[in-house]
C-alpha cells in the first residue's frame, strides 16, 4: 500500500505539531522520517493507522482516505512496531504473534504455520523461542519478536517508531542488518521514525527531515548527503562525532 | 459445643459468598467503567469510600429504617455486606487497568482491537492479579463484619458470639469466634494462593 500525506496539519489547542506536510511512499519504499524530539515525527506516524486523525488535510492510504477507512479494518492491514516491541507480558512469544492472525479468525493450523515461519524470518528459531514469555528474552530478542508480530498478517504496509532506541549500538547494528533483510524479502512499503541520521541514512529508501513540524528537507540518502539546508547540516554533523 | 454449630458455620459461609460474590458482579463492571472515564471514577469511588467509612454497626442500624430493602432479616444483612465489599473490589479493577503499561495498550490498539478486545485480550488478564487482590482483601472483611450481621437477624456465627455474650458463656463466643476467624484465614490464604498463581501466568 502506498500512503500519500496532503496538506497535513495537526494542532493541539493553539498548538500546532505538524504544518502542512506533504509527502509521497510509494509501493515498497521505506521513507525515514528523521527529526528531533518534538519535531512531529511519531505524530506523523500516526496518522497513517488512523491512531490521529489531521487537523487540516488528509492522509490517503491505498487509495483512500483515513477518514473513509474503518480505522480498525485498517490497522489490521498494518503492522506497527514500537521500542520493545510492546509484548503482550502474559502471552507466549506465540501468542503474541499469532494475535491479528488469529483476531482475523485465522484457523489454529494456519496461524501456528505462519508463526514459525515468521519466527523463523527474523533468526529465533520456533522450537527454541515460540513458548517462551517475553520476560525470558533479551532487548534484542523482544524488538525481534515485535517485528515478527508486525509481519505475521502479512500487512501492506509497516509503521516503525523508533524501534530500535532503547538497544545498545552491537544489538542495533544487527536489527538494521535484519531490516535490511526483511525488506529484500518481503518490499513491503514502510515508514520508519528515527532521531539518528545514520539508521535514516542507512535504513531509507527516503529520507524525510522534520523541524517543527515542517518538512525541511526530503530526498534519497545519496543526494540527502549533499543538501544545502542548515537542518540537514545540522544533522548530518553528528555523523562526523 | 453447640448443637447449631454446623448450621451457623454453612450460614456464614453462604453469606459471605453471596455478599462477595454480588459485590464483584457490581464492582468489577463498575471498575471497568470508571477507568474509561475518569470524570466518573471521582464520584462512583466516593461514594464507595463512604459505605466503606460508616461504622459497621451504624450501617445496619440505619438499613433498619430503611423500607423495602431495611429491616430486620438475612437481606438487608445481605445488603450491608455488599456495600462493604464494594470499595476494594472497586478501586483495585480502576487501578489494575489504569496499570496496564500505555505501550502495551497502545500496540494492542494500533494491530486493529477494539474496545472489547482490548479489555478481554489485554486489560482484564494483565488487571487479574490486581482485581484479585481486591477481592481477596473484600472477602476477609466480609468474614468479619457478617458476625455483626447477626445483631439484625443476619445469621451466621455471630449469632454463637452474641448469645455467649448475652449469657456470659466464653465457651459459646469461643465457638462462634474460632471458625470465624479460621475462616477468614482460610480465605485469605486460599485467595492470596489465587492472585499468585495469576500474576505468574
Amino acid at each position: 500500500m502506498d500512503v500519500d500525506f496532503r496538506g497535513v496539519s495537526y494542532s493541539i489547542g493553539a498548538r500546532a505539531i505538524l504544518n502542512d506536510l506533504s509527502f509521497t511512499v510509494r509501493a515498497g519504499e521505506t521513507l525515514v522520517l528523521l527529526g528531533a524530539s518534538g519535531s512531529g515525527k511519531t505524530t506523523a506516524l500516526k496518522m497513517v493507522n488512523a491512531m490521529l486523525y489531521p487537523t487540516r488535510g488528509e492522509v490517503i492510504v491505498g487509495g483512500e482516505s483515513t477518514a473513509k477507512w474503518n480505522p480498525i479494518a485498517l490497522r489490521r492491514k498494518i503492522g506497527y512496531v514500537i521500542q520493545e516491541g510492546g509484548l503482550f507480558p502474559h502471552m507466549t512469544v506465540a501468542a503474541n504473534i499469532g494475535i491479528v492472525p488469529r483476531l482475523e479468525n485465522w484457523d489454529a493450523g494456519r496461524v501456528r504455520e505462519r508463526v514459525d515461519s515468521v519466527l523463523n524470518d527474523v533468526q529465533m528459531p520456533p522450537t527454541e523461542y515460540a513458548s517462551r514469555s517475553p520476560r525470558e528474552l533479551s532487548g534484542g530478542q523482544r524488538q525481534r519478536v515485535g517485528v515478527a508480530r508486525a509481519l505475521a498478517a502479512g500487512p501492506g504496509l509497516l509503521l516503525f517508531d523508533e524501534p530500535f532506541g532503547a538497544l545498545d549500538p552491537i544489538t542495533r547494528l544487527e536489527q538494521q542488518r535484519q531490516f535490511l533483510a526483511l525488506r529484500e524479502r518481503y518490499r513491503t512499503t514502510s515508514l520508519f521514525v528515527t532521531h539518528d541520521v545514520g539508521e535514516a541514512l542507512r535504513l531509507g529508501t527516503q529520507v524525510a527531515l522534520l523541524h517543527s513540524g515542517k518538512l525541511q528537507a526530503l530526498a534519497p540518502p545519496s543526494e540527502f548527503r549533499r543538501l544545502d539546508n542548515p537542518y540537514v547540516k545540522e544533522f548530518l554533523a553528528c555523523l562526523e562525532t | 459445643m453447640p448443637a447449631d454449630l454446623g448450621a451457623r458455620t454453612l450460614e456464614h459461609i453462604l453469606l459471605v459468598v453471596i455478599a462477595t460474590v454480588a459485590a464483584a458482579a457490581i464492582a468489577i463492571p463498575a471498575g471497568i467503567a470508571i477507568s474509561r472515564r475518569p470524570g466518573a471514577a471521582r464520584w462512583t469511588l466516593g461514594f464507595a469510600s463512604i459505605a466503606q467509612t460508616i461504622p459497621s454497626l451504624a450501617l445496619l442500624g440505619f438499613l433498619l429504617a430503611v423500607p423495602v430493602i431495611g429491616g430486620i432479616g438475612k437481606t438487608p444483612a445481605l445488603i450491608a455486606l455488599i456495600l462493604y465489599a464494594l470499595l476494594p473490589i472497586l478501586r483495585n479493577t480502576a487501578t489494575g487497568i489504569a496499570g496496564v503499561d500505555p505501550a502495551v495498550r497502545e500496540s494492542a490498539i494500533a494491530m486493529g482491537m477494539t474496545n472489547s478486545q482490548l479489555l478481554r485480550i489485554v486489560e482484564l488478564p494483565l488487571a487479574a492479579p490486581t482485581i484479585m487482590a481486591g477481592i481477596r482483601i473484600a472477602t476477609v472483611t466480609t468474614v468479619g463484619t457478617a458476625t455483626i450481621a447477626a445483631a439484625i437477624g443476619g445469621g451466621g456465627l455471630g449469632v454463637l458470639i452474641f448469645r455467649g455474650l448475652a449469657s456470659v458463656d466464653t465457651r459459646e463466643i469461643l465457638a462462634g469466634a474460632v471458625p470465624a476467624a479460621a475462616m477468614a484465614i482460610a480465605a485469605d490464604g486460599g485467595l492470596g494462593w489465587l492472585e499468585h498463581r495469576l500474576s505468574r501466568s
